[in-house]
């Protein structure tokens, strides 16, 4: 009697939704075991923001009109408020990284309430460690390559400290630059992703199992609750969708940032 | 125990935090996709309307300030063209007066000195037809008063040298008393 069997032996005892939530299925009997959802709504994503970007940008106007307005509107956020402040002169250059990595996660991020996806795609670390990792071997790449194999190494210690501190210091810091980043960067949104899809299944559950599963006098109140609960955390969720899609982006743009220049 | 046993078995295949591999690969193509559509062709595309369209409002703004320029250029050429016209006009009109001043005094001098020709004319012709009649009414007073005083005296003064100093000592007499009389009138 594992969670899994919840909803398919119809149990009479609540039981919360588990890991289960976040496996799926070959989309059909018999059809390949990769073709799942997450699989076929992630490439549905990109094909939903190349599709709109298309609408947009097709045939740019100087004086925008339709949906160049709304196209133009994510522009100049994802360049005044992720880019610009990182990257600065830099910020045209990388604009078309930036722009394809924040829509494209906001809109994986966005399927978890929409009706019928209902999952949020990035709750996959396949999915965030794949945008992760690009921008690290870009950000290596980079320092590589604009700071010189020795200098890259050398300008991420800060100079002039005492010596016993650099004992710490220097692995701390390629621990955390090479390590611990990358791994944070993904793990930041697929966690965030991860709980939010729990958290809303949960609740809806509790709605859905005390209404009309199982409705009793009792637990009537702890449904309406388990409602009610699911459409504010829905608010909720909304907002950390975007903030993690900003988020993951401007990183991006910071990583970027800290291979084509020295910090210190 | 049992039942977390076996949720730990069931999930063992399907642990969070280990990808998939066929979602890496899915991953990595959706986001080529969003890379190679967005990215590569579409987002330059936005660049460089947005930098026309930069360049667009700072011309505009270039051009309306030559516009401008321009003009308050023509403006000022016109009033210059005014003013020079005006003044030519007030020159025309000074010329104008001063022409038709001087015509006007022509006009008088020539209608005094006509004026006064006609007068001398007159004067003279008036001075001849009195001469005229001052001589035949002085040759027929003479015959006359010759013819008178030879009735009354009886004797012909046939002399002709005689008879004209009779007459002009007669006539000076005449004159005289004429003379004395009109001085006794005034």
């Amino acid at each position: 009697m594992n969670a899994l069997t919840v909803l398919a032996s119809g149990g009479d005892e609540f039981q919360a939704p588990g890991l289960e939530l976040f496996d799926f299925p070959p989309l059909f009997a018999g059809g390949p075991e990769w073709l799942t959802k997450p699989v076929v709504f992630a490439v549905f994503a990109s094909v939903v923001v190349c599709a709109f970007f298309w609408w947009a940008f097709a045939k740019p106007k100087l004086v925008p009109r339709g949906a160049q307005n709304i196209g133009e509107i994510g522009y100049m956020f994802v360049r005044d408020e992720i880019a610009r402040p990182f990257l600065g002169k830099n910020t045209d250059r990388w604009m078309p990284m930036l722009m394809s990595l924040f829509f494209l996660i906001w809109f994986w991020n966005m399927f978890a309430v929409v009706p019928i996806i209902q999952f949020p795609i990035a709750s996959h670390i396949a999915f965030p460690a794949v945008l992760a990792l690009f921008v690290y071997f870009v950000k290596v790449y980079l320092g590589l390559r604009r700071q010189g194999p020795v200098k890259y190494f050398t300008n991420m210690i800060p100079k002039g400290l005492p010596l016993p501190v650099y004992f710490l210091l220097v692995p701390i810091e390629y621990l955390s630059t090479f390590l611990i980043a990358p791994f944070t960067h993904a793990v930041r949104l697929f966690a965030n992703m991860f709980a939010g899809h729990m958290i809303l299944a949960f609740f809806s559950l509790v709605g859905f199992w005390f209404l009309f599963e199982k409705p009793t006098a009792a637990g009537f109140g702890v449904g309406l609750v388990g409602v009610l609960v699911t459409i504010i955390l829905t608010a909720l969720e909304l907002l950390i969708q975007f903030l993690q899609a900003f988020l993951f982006a401007m990183l991006a743009a910071m990583y970027i940032q800290s291979g084509l220049e020295a910090e210190h | 125990m049992i039942r977390a046993a076996s949720v730990l078995a069931a999930e063992e295949a399907n642990n969070p935090l280990i990808p998939h591999p066929f979602e890496l690969v899915v991953g990595i193509f959706s986001f080529a996709v969003v890379m190679i559509v967005l990215g590569r062709i579409l987002v330059p595309r936005l660049q460089k309307t947005l930098a026309e369209r930069t360049e667009a409002i700072e011309g505009g703004l270039v051009r309306a300030e030559e516009a401008q320029k321009e003009a308050q250029q023509v403006l000022d050429q016109y009033k210059a063209q005014q003013k020079a016209a005006a003044v030519e006009a007030s020159n025309e009109r000074r010329k104008a007066e001063e022409q038709g001043a001087q015509i006007i005094a022509e006009a008088k001098e020539k209608a005094q000195a006509e004026a006064r020709k006609i007068v001398e004319d007159a004067k003279k012709q008036i001075e001849a037809e009195r001469q005229q009649a001052l001589q035949s009414l002085r040759a027929e007073i003479g015959t006359m008063s010759v013819e008178l005083a030879g009735r009354v005296v009886g004797e012909s003064l046939e002399d002709g040298a005689r008879q004209s100093r009779v007459v002009d000592r007669f006539l000076e007499e005449l004159e005289s008393r004429a003379r004395t009389q009109e001085q006794v009138q005034s």
